[in-house]
């Protein structure tokens, strides 16, 4: 290829699909098949793989950082979880789109008043306005059950169809869906004209300011978005355990979706979906031999991560790549 | 015959006691190559965050095309033709020379904030990014990352970026600024290279440049205006001599 | 006394011993983070050391209260300069985000280590018996040993900002944090400087964290659970200022304690409205420079 003809395909080059980007779909539905009996589980890593997805576009892409995520998982989990105990709503697809909905709304009205500031200030306002959220939820315990969780949420079956079995395949399947619909969204807006965009302010946002981009409304428009996709997950979340506690809404979570997301490789959208497997597999396997051990682990990848393996685990498989690749003429 | 496309009336600007623009009157002539000199600190690269917006002043109008633009926003005053660059390169490190481009023409065309379709269709944008590029000579350096061109080369794309928003008004900090002067004609054959319908204020320590581009001259000094005319008038002037003699004697 | 101006003197007291341990710890971090710019997640550590340092010390050595928060003190601050030079130091350039990973990572470490050689457990800390008790001031009493913490804290304030203010190290320090680089071409070794000042700043951690065993509790957990916290206040009082960090203490102390008080259930709250509230309205923390 000349060059210019080089050039003039880059765009098209990179949003193509690669032949790579079949395998994690591959490996989930295998897994089905595979690990019949760890279902339940595999739910709540499709779930953490849409949570660490909408942390992305936020995090890896428009270069915000926030502590705060979680505040929108939380909303998310708190809207289905209550339309389904208070109002007796039991059909679980709708409930799932007004908790992407509402949680889009509260991230709009946060990141229009929030995305006015930068550095330390923002990082410091996202994280309380996650904590008073949890406040807030846990004082208005008869709304929210406070701290001993919200009971009496329950779904009937999906689309009228599928009875929910104890070993949650069906919910596999669900979030399985939920994920991909997710995914094919995030990876288009990524690849448009408002992704690049996004990496321009991450980049240089003065000089996005210079060349005419109207960058406060970019980053709550993203911000909004990335609520909504974490509030899905949040759904998920309280259809799936049909329990909702305020730790959905926790600092803890906050910071373990970030840090699944570095462990992974940010930036990157499969990023989410390599750190969200190999962190809560790892701890699955190694927190219940010794939660010290585990806790130390996870820190001590994060201080390696950040010292030696920027891209995470992606950027280790990158680089790998680019051995072999000249290892083999 | 005065056609003026920016005009600047009373302009100053303070910092609490700093004042740093003090009673600035100003015009640009439309198609002009207008220069801006001064000692170091004279407050050039003030007036030019001035004009477009990065600082509000504290008194005073700017108007382009005859309207007050005073009140407008960076992006604002950018999507009504006024481009600029700097001083110090501010571009976009890890991404190629071309998405740099790119980014500046889709802001322009109005397509930056579309979501749901893919880069790769509108290809309008990569069309003219490569054209620009080849104005330049940059073609071949299209999918290499900036940080891995030299600064010279880094230097064009700085400017080509400010082209990509096809300006009706062009302002230019410095553009030679850490060049070493043997590769500096490369930056002098881009400003004399630019389309006669661009308008383009320069601000510039490299007198060569200076001499050779410009067809009015305006010499601040201290944050006020102290004197402008066409290049003779300027090289001749006792006071713009006392001003660079005594810079020239401090180095 | 009434009952009700009782409570308030309660509350404000127990506050302002509260708000002076967190002045104590917090203030090497304000001016570390105003000095650098790096946003230390992981000063906690420093003040959980500090405590289980003092604990240890007392409990293994026999050593007593005071000499073993001096001893604590010197010994983290000397500790402290190997972990800024060869884990803080190589990111100063580095993104946010990296900065507060690796501190992340760092108080994971710390209270992993700390649980795996202490165990879980909060840590118990025998205060000397003349700090024990109460204290008759006259219109009424008070414990000793946050009378103690009050006195200590107010002297140590008054000792920093005079430190800060008169002398000419104060003065080098203020002169970086307010533009670094004018600094170092007048001939201040900013590195030099920040070294110093991270090694104050960490033993005042610790110092901070041995005095508040008896009121806070000491766990492995410490890091964690007070990390948000000190970083509320250096952002609210603003970098780099020890007054700053001094009126947030306060500020904040008070109203954290206070809302406890008064509202078990969400008296936490309170101080993450204010911090809100304050934030939105002077980005740079109340006394804190723009920019």
């Amino acid at each position: 290829m000349t060059p210019d003809a080089e050039a003039r395909s880059y765009f098209s080059r990179r949003s193509r699909l690669k032949w790579w980007e079949g395998l994690p779909w591959i490996l989930a539905v295998a897994t089905f098949f595979v690990l019949p009996d760890y279902m339940a589980f595999g739910t709540q890593v499709l779930i953490t793989i849409i949570f660490a997805l909408s942390l992305d576009l936020v995090v890896g892409f428009a270069g915000i950082v926030t502590l705060g995520h979680a505040a929108y998982f939380g909303v998310g989990a708190y809207t289905a979880g209550m339309v389904s105990a208070h109002l007796g709503w039991t059909e679980p697809i709708s409930a799932l789109l007004l908790a992407g909905f509402v949680a889009a709304i509260v991230g709009f009205i946060t990141g229009a008043v929030l995305l006015r500031y930068h550095g330390l200030t923002l990082l410091m306002l996202t994280l309380a306005t996650a904590i008073c959220l949890q406040e807030f939820a846990n004082v208005n315990e008869d709304v929210t059950g406070g701290f001993d969780g919200l009971t009496g949420v329950s779904f009937a079956p999906l689309l009228g169809l599928f009875e929910y079995d104890l070993w949650g395949h069906t919910y596999y399947w669900y979030s399985m869906g939920v994920l991909f619909l997710v995914f094919v969204v995030v990876r288009i807006m990524v690849n448009s004209p408002f992704g690049l965009s996004l990496v321009g302010i991450r980049e240089n946002s003065a000089r996005m300011h210079a060349i005419g981009t109207p960058v406060y409304r970019r980053l709550v428009t993203v911000y909004a978005v990335s609520a909504g996709i974490a509030g899905l997950a949040g759904g998920l979340f309280a259809e799936s355990n049909a329990y909702v506690t305020l730790d959905v809404l926790s600092f803890a979570r906050s910071g373990t979706i970030l840090i699944i997301l570095i462990l992974g490789g940010v930036g990157r959208l499969y990023g989410a979906f390599a750190g969200a497997v190999a962190y809560l597999v790892l701890e699955d396997e190694l927190a219940k031999m010794s939660p010290e051990f585990w806790e130390f682990g996870v820190g001590l990848l994060l201080v390696l991560t950040v010292m030696f393996a920027r891209g995470g685990l992606l950027g280790i498989f990158d680089r790998l790549r680019k051995l072999f690749s000249r290892a083999t003429p | 015959m005065s056609d003026p496309v920016l005009e600047v009336i009373g302009l100053y600007k303070n910092f609490g006691a700093l004042e740093v623009a003090h009673n600035i009157d100003f015009t640009l002539q439309r198609g002009a190559r207008h220069a801006l000199i001064g000692p170091n600190g004279a407050g050039k690269t003030t007036f030019i965050n001035l004009i477009t917006g990065v600082l509000a002043p504290s008194g005073g109008q700017i108007l382009l095309n005859g309207q007050d633009i005073t009140g407008l926003g960076q992006a604002e005053r950018s999507r009504r033709g006024i481009a600029r660059t700097f001083q110090i390169n501010q571009l976009f490190r890890g991404l190629t020379v071309l998405e740099n481009v790119a980014l500046a023409i889709a802001e322009r065309q109005g397509i930056a904030s579309s979501m749901f379709r893919p880069l790769s269709s509108y290809s309008e944008i990569t069309d003219e990014a490569m054209d620009l590029l080849g104005n330049f000579e940059l073609s071949d350096d299209a999918l290499r990352r900036i940080d891995e061109l030299p600064y010279g080369r880094q230097r064009l794309v700085e400017i080509v970026i400010a082209l990509g928003q096809r300006p009706s008004v062009l302002l230019l900090d410095e553009p030679a600024a850490g060049i070493p002067s043997s590769e500096s004609q490369h930056i002098l054959d881009a400003a004399s290279a630019l389309a006669s319908d661009i308008t383009v204020l320069i601000i510039e320590h490299d007198m060569e440049i200076v001499f050779s581009v410009a067809d009015y001259i305006t010499v601040l000094v201290s944050g006020a205006v102290l004197i402008e005319g066409e290049p003779e008038v300027i090289a001749a002037d006792e006071r713009v001599r006392a001003v660079y003699l005594g810079e020239a004697n401090r180095d | 006394m009434s009952q009700l101006s009782n409570i308030i003197i309660s509350i404000i007291f127990d506050g302002l011993a509260y708000a002076m341990i967190l002045f104590i710890i917090s203030v090497g971090l304000s001016v570390t983070m105003g000095l650098m710019g790096f946003v230390n997640l992981a000063h906690g550590v420093f003040a959980m050391a500090g405590g289980y340092f003092v604990t240890s010390l007392m409990s293994v050595a026999g050593v007593p209260f005071i000499p073993a928060l001096l001893i604590a003190a010197a010994g983290v601050a000397v500790v402290s300069l190997p972990f800024e030079r060869f884990l803080y130091a190589p990111l100063y350039k580095a993104g946010e985000l990296d900065q507060v990973l690796l501190c992340i990572g760092l108080v994971f470490m710390a209270s992993a280590s700390f649980t795996y050689v202490f165990g879980p457990d909060p840590v118990p800390i025998k205060v000397p018996d003349s700090l024990r008790g109460q204290v008759d001031l006259g219109f009424r009493s008070f414990p000793a040993y946050r009378l103690f913490m009050v006195a200590v804290g107010l002297s140590m304030a008054a000792g920093i900002w005079y430190g800060f203010e008169k002398t000419l190290i104060g003065a080098r320090v203020r002169a970086a944090v307010d533009n670094r680089m004018m600094a170092q071409s007048v001939g201040i070794d900013v590195d030099r400087l920040f070294r110093f000042t991270f090694a104050l700043g960490s033993g005042l951690a610790a110092l901070g964290g041995g005095l508040a065993v008896d009121i806070l509790g000491l766990s492995p957990s410490f890091a964690i659970q007070y990390l948000v916290l000190f970083l509320i206040v250096v952002a609210v009082g603003g970098l780099g200022t020890i007054k700053g960090t001094f009126v947030a203490a306060l500020v904040l102390g008070v109203i954290d304690n206070g809302g406890k008080y008064l509202w078990p259930e969400g008296g936490a709250f309170f101080i993450y409205a204010v911090t809100i509230v304050i934030l939105l309205l002077k980005p740079a923390g109340l006394y804190g420079r723009q920019g």
